[in-house]
């Protein structure tokens, strides 16, 4: 009797030890889960940004399909990996588009920064007064911006198809 | 006969090369407009290094790519240079993109060259230097920087050097050319690379249908003594010059997969690169001219010729003697690898080594058939080159998983074309293959924003908080000073008060 009692306090002792040692940051499941999101930081999901976003999806506090850019893909690979049925995008936070980026007319910007300070990404650059510009290799095409400009001086442009973004099709297979 | 390795699968192919191969490589005439576009096909931009308006002289660096893969970019006559234009480019997307335009003067004024030095003085490094000024890249197609390939690394031993004239794909004589008539050129350029490389051993691999190269090389060799420079006959199979299909039918050494030959000690270039070397380092001439094979039934005068980089399609056809008709397709690179051009103002690049203006004799079976659905006979996958299971690929690439693509050896494919020819189905599985390796490159270039816009994000919320918790310092900062200096001013008229 005293051994076996002996025995489980060992093994309390290692397992304490243990679970300070090796204590794990953070939530796996919501670093998981927010691998899958598209980092768009557009919110359209009513989270501030894609990691508080999995947060709730990891609480149990918000449904997989709230993340327009992610589209019936993220949906899916969210299903996956969360062992729960696939569901289509609920359009209430906004449908599927293709990405676009947004593009500032330099000639009507007045310098006010509020798009500055409204881009979750920092793609905007620009001082108070003077011209602004967005680095489009850093815009995620979140449309944050679009909002608080004061002359509607930001548009969302498609990208363009060039030489470095073109892919090849698939064949278009001939059924009959 | 040969005696070596045997490529697993391929394909025997109808060569066609009687068209052009026995006529002697004829100078071209300077076209009124050179055009240079400025983004190569592995996707490296180059940046215009003349302005406009400037005159640029034959020779001349006009442009030039950074990074490690960086290359440079010489005009191949001299000239004005006109404003940057979009124009149709030598590219399978039938896109337009930014070029450089070089109007020429038909001058042909040259840059002063540096006087030619031998090339036993040079140091490997010297060598290296002079191809990279050259602007060289691997003229069989691939346009991979020639410097790069030879400069010495610590990790890798090299033993062999490897000479590809195993001109495999129907149609294209450009080597076997080359190789009849500067074969002693060719072994002079040998002999640098292997100064380069510092080793000895040198093969030379040509296929069994060229018997006047074979020989011309030969012969060369016996008359220079060169004797280190072995000449290989290998089989004509379609693709036995596939390069990494090359080296194991020279040394047996199999290329590892996602690996390069540098892996198993080897460096393979293409005769033509050897021949751009030899006019570097011996001659002093940068790379600015190309053999470039003109051929198929379209043409009415097939024929390999010396033509600048950078010159118009239409201007090699004319002097070839026009079309002899209406044309299926005009094509670029050879019938099984390369792709179809939207119309001939396109500049041949440092990579086109054949323009193949097809009819309807050459083209039909794959634009015709119709396609049917994969009946799995396996054909696909006992001539596969790479022993690779096409049809499998296929089966995950059509339902759009091509990460399992991937774990099928997607990128171990060399899209040689032999699975579209003997498919029964007629299905165009290659087209399948280069979709895939598409998306999945799309896949990794949003990966790698998508894990940039989250670092910006998660380094903007601490900035923001770190803003916010100064501010509220600074604040309270001043409450307290502002708390002490009117407890400062009520003593003080305290004081006062009581003073009087």
């Amino acid at each position: 009797m005293l051994w076996i009692c002996l025995l489980f306090a060992i093994l309390g002792v290692i397992l304490g030890y243990a679970a300070f040692r090796f204590k794990v940051e953070g939530d796996p499941l919501v670093v998981d889960i927010e691998a899958l999101l598209p980092q768009t930081q557009c919110g359209q999901c009513g989270f501030p940004g894609c990691k508080p976003y999995a947060e709730a999806i990891a609480q149990g506090k918000a449904d997989i399909n709230q993340c327009p850019p992610g589209g019936e893909v993220g949906v899916k690979a969210l299903a996956d990996l969360l062992g729960l049925d696939a569901k289509p995008l609920n359009e209430s936070f906004g449908i599927e588009k293709e990405k676009k980026v947004a593009v500032i007319v330099e000639a009507d910007c007045i310098g006010c920064t509020l798009c500055i300070q409204a881009c979750p990404v920092d793609a905007i650059l620009g001082a108070a007064k003077y011209m602004h510009t967005v680095i489009a290799s850093e815009c995620t095409g979140c449309d944050l911006c679009v909002e608080p400009c004061p002359v509607d001086c930001i548009v969302m442009t498609a990208i363009k198809p060039s030489v470095l973004n073109w892919q090849w099709p698939k064949p278009i297979p001939n059924r009959h | 006969m040969f005696k070596g390795w045997n490529l697993k699968g391929g394909l025997d192919l109808e060569g066609h090369k009687d068209l052009s191969r026995q006529y002697s490589i004829n100078n071209t005439a300077i076209p009124d407009e050179l055009i240079y576009p400025l983004v190569d096909r592995s996707g490296n931009v180059l940046t215009a290094l003349a302005k406009t308006g400037e005159r640029v002289l034959k020779g001349q660096v006009i442009a030039g790519s950074k990074g490690v893969q960086g290359t440079l970019l010489h005009a191949a006559s001299s000239g004005l240079v006109k404003e940057n234009e979009w124009r149709m480019i030598a590219h399978p997307s039938g896109l337009k993109s930014e070029c450089l335009i070089v109007a020429t003067d038909g001058l042909d004024e040259c840059c002063p060259i540096d006087e030619p030095v031998d090339y036993r003085q040079l140091s490997a490094a010297d060598i290296c230097e002079k191809v990279h000024q050259a602007g060289i890249v691997g003229l069989g197609g691939a346009s991979f920087p020639t410097a790069i390939k030879i400069t010495p690394n610590n990790v890798h031993t090299i033993d062999t050097l490897i000479i590809n004239g195993a001109e495999c794909e129907p149609y294209i004589t450009c080597d076997d050319r080359l190789m009849q008539q500067y074969p002693s050129e060719i072994l002079l350029g040998i002999q640098v690379l292997l100064r380069a490389l510092a080793i000895k051993n040198c093969v030379i691999g040509i296929e069994e249908d060229m018997p006047e190269a074979i020989e011309a090389i030969q012969k060369a060799i016996e008359c220079s003594g060169f004797n280190q420079i072995q000449v290989k006959v290998v089989p004509a199979v379609y693709p036995a010059g596939g390069e990494r299909q090359l080296i194991y039918l020279l040394t047996g050494r199999e290329t590892p997969s996602q690996g390069f030959p540098v892996d198993i000690g080897v460096v393979c270039q293409n005769v033509g690169t050897v021949m751009a070397v030899y006019q570097a380092i011996v001659k002093g001439q940068v790379l600015i001219e190309r053999v470039v094979t003109v051929t198929g039934t379209g043409i009415n005068k097939p024929q390999n010729m010396w033509a600048r980089i950078g010159t118009p399609i239409k201007d090699l056809v004319s002097q070839c003697g026009g079309y002899n008709g209406p044309n299926e397709r005009l094509i670029m690179g050879g019938l099984m690898m390369g792709f179809s051009l939207p119309d001939d103002s396109v500049g041949i690049t440092k990579a086109t080594n054949c323009i193949l203006v097809a009819t309807s004799k050459e083209v039909t079976k794959s634009s015709e058939a119709e396609i049917q659905p994969c009946i799995r006979c396996g054909e696909c996958a006992s001539v596969c080159p790479v022993n690779l299971l096409p049809q499998q690929i296929y089966w995950y690439s059509q339902g759009g998983a091509h990460q399992k693509c991937q774990s099928f050896g997607l990128f171990d494919c060399i899209e040689c074309g032999c699975c579209d020819v003997v498919c029964p189905s007629h299905i165009p599985l290659v087209q399948y293959f280069r979709a895939s390796k598409s998306k999945v490159f799309l896949k990794r270039r949003e990966d790698e924003a998508a894990t940039l816009a989250k670092q910006r994000f998660e380094r903007r919320d601490t900035r923001q908080v770190q803003e916010k918790v100064a501010r509220e310092q600074r604040i309270r900062v001043k409450k307290l000073a502002l708390v002490k200096r009117q407890k400062e001013s009520v003593s003080s008229s305290a004081k006062m008060q009581d003073k009087p």
